[in-house]
């Protein structure tokens, strides 16, 4: 077989290879892609415009599932829970991150391969299991209420999931647990690449330990933190397992629901997948645009360390 | 100097919060172990309390009992061919993507990319009247296809941004000596790609085994895999919390034992495919 690749440089890195080559390998895979994923984004789309039960005729409405939205106190509530867990999913592993980092300064860690094991440990369970194993820590005769008579704190004891004002706060806590190990390992990873020189630099300067972590490792871990925010905020966003199983989809009443939730129930259960479509474009527009922030900010970054 | 400084400094309070923070993120694990080996009257002794026989009786009962032996043949079912069918098209996408220009690289790189911030939110309600009039509602197709296609999306973007980093020069010897594209891909960049395909595989595989949110739309009864099983579990081995325990570990053991193994591959995987771009 005759060489495919010519050996004309385009970028200097590209080789040319015959035309219509790159397609044949990009084919098989894109097909799927654009049936299974890319297809369905349009549709997600053009249904949320469309009064639709799931089995009906759909029926052109217009933006009217949108304007029913915006006074649609569930949905409203629902994104406010996902917001109020953000709290617990980003804002609490970072600090705690932070707080350990700035422990550490610049004292080399060992063993560190160890602790990133165990850290990362609920990173990789199923929300599932993670729902299962806290629903039974939460229970009426479970650990954390054992602890508590053992204690003598035993008044304090109750049924945490099922109480309204404290089972948001307990669902919180299962996702700062999740969290903290991610924020941990990636914060101190970074906090060991940063400069020894710089730290000195900032001693002669004259800056005490608060100084030096304020200046000087904070902006070296402006990337991590980056990182850290956008993988616990999105998870924030996308919560679903785990409420479904630890409150059963979100009890007590609607005290723990969240969108996603709110989007399974409506489309499979109530049969409004027009209204459940339009729900689902605002949390995929939220979350896109998350992300688009956050890699735009990366990218300017990176081309502040270029210059 | 700084040596000197650093040697001073032991940071000996880092490691007892370290230590204190892992602990806290693997105790529950720990304790849901114990107890999958426990009866329950001994569930009063608190969970870190040892059993008091390391009998497999619950483990029994999850697996034929409530029925985990038929969720645990789903996930093989449904994880297998996901993982071997996306690592291959997403080696050849990315191989494309990551060593070729062409016109609208740009452009495909970027609608693959899309998937990459897609949740199954944005795509399920289509994907289960797709799925309906496709006749594949309520088979493994149903969730291996859109499984496939939202790995291929990694895939693709983690594979390419490894044979972006292949030196070209290997690639031009390579044709010099008269391989073709194909022969460029599977006989000097496969060999070399192991690291990278193995993270690629390792990830895929816990994503498919851990989802959720498609499986419980696609398909109902002996079609569930493990944390729809686990998760939709009703009736007497419900609310049996040694049953359930063990039902838990029977979910995460094949997820955990990769990852004990596999742990680097893990960590710099999900850090980087948080990013995305």
């Amino acid at each position: 077989m005759q060489s495919l690749f010519r050996r004309i440089r385009v970028d200097g890195n590209k080789p040319y290879v015959r035309a219509y080559h790159p397609y044949l390998f990009l084919l098989p895979g894109f097909v799927i892609y654009l049936v299974f994923v890319l297809l369905p984004i349009a549709g997600t789309l053009r249904y949320s415009f469309y009064d639709w039960t799931g089995f009906s005729e759909p029926i052109y409405i217009g933006i009217d599932n949108y304007r029913r939205l915006l006074s649609d106190r569930d949905f409203w509530q629902a994104l406010s829970h996902n917001f109020f867990f953000s709290i617990f999913y980003t804002i609490l592993p970072i600090m705690l991150g932070l707080f350990l980092t700035s422990l550490l300064t610049r004292s080399r860690l060992r063993g560190l391969a160890v602790f990133r094991t165990g850290l990362f440990i609920p990173q990789i369970m199923s929300p599932v299991v993670v729902g299962i194993i806290w629903r039974w820590m939460f229970q009426l005769d479970g650990p954390i209420n054992q602890m508590l008579n053992t204690f003598g704190l035993g008044h304090l004891a109750r049924p945490w999931l099922g109480d309204f004002t404290f089972a948001p706060v307990a669902v919180g806590i299962v996702g700062t647990w999740v969290e903290y190990g991610l924020a941990m390992v990636l914060f101190i990873a970074g906090a060991q690449a940063i400069d020894e020189d710089l730290y000195d630099a900032a001693k002669v300067f004259g800056a005490n330990a608060l100084q030096q972590f304020w200046y000087v490792t904070l902006p070296g871990l402006r990337q991590q933190i980056l990182v850290a925010f956008v993988i616990t905020f999105i998870a924030s966003l996308r919560i679903f397992d785990l409420v479904f199983v630890l409150t059963r989809q979100g009890g007590p009443g609607k005290a723990t629901t969240v969108a996603s939730i709110l989007i399974y129930q409506e489309a499979f259960q109530r049969n409004r997948a027009g209204y459940a479509s339009a729900m689902a474009v605002i949390l995929t527009l939220i979350i896109v645009t998350i992300s688009g922030i956050v890699i735009y900010l990366q990218s300017r970054s990176d081309q502040q360390e270029a210059l | 100097m700084a040596t000197v400084t650093r040697r001073r400094r032991q940071p000996w309070l880092v490691y007892l919060l370290l230590t204190l923070f892992m602990l806290g993120a693997i105790l529950p694990f720990v304790g849901i172990f114990l107890t999958a080996f426990k009866e329950t009257p001994e569930l009063i002794k608190g969970p870190f309390a040892l059993p008091e026989s390391w009998s497999l009786k619950n483990f029994v009962a999850a697996w034929e009992g409530a029925r985990f032996a038929t969720y645990f043949q789903s996930s093989v079912i449904v994880v297998v061919p996901v993982v071997i069918i996306s690592a291959l098209l997403a080696t050849m996408s990315g191989y494309a993507l990551g060593t070729m220009k062409f016109p609208g690289d740009n452009l495909l790189l970027m609608l693959i990319l899309l998937g990459l911030m897609m949740p199954f939110e944005a795509v399920i309600i289509p994907l289960w009247q797709i799925m309906g009039s496709l006749g594949l509602r309520n088979t493994y197709w149903s969730v291996i296809l859109p499984q496939v296609a939202l790995s291929f999306s990694f895939g693709t973007f983690w594979m390419r941004g490894h044979f972006k980093n292949v030196p070209s020069e290997l690639i031009d010897a390579a044709v010099v000596d008269g391989c073709s594209t194909w022969g460029v891909l599977w006989r000097v960049l496969f060999p070399l790609s192991r690291p990278a395909l193995l993270s690629m595989i390792v990830l895929v595989f816990m994503w498919t085994w851990n989802e959720f949110f498609l499986v419980l739309v696609m398909v109902t009864g002996d079609l569930r895999t493990l944390p729809v099983g686990l998760a939709l579990l009703r009736g007497r081995y419900a609310s049996d919390v040694p049953t359930m325990a063990a039902g838990a570990m029977i979910v995460s053991l094949p997820v955990l034992i990769l990852y004990l193994i596999f742990q680097r591959h893990f960590i710099r995987g999900m850090i980087s495919g948080a990013i995305k771009a």
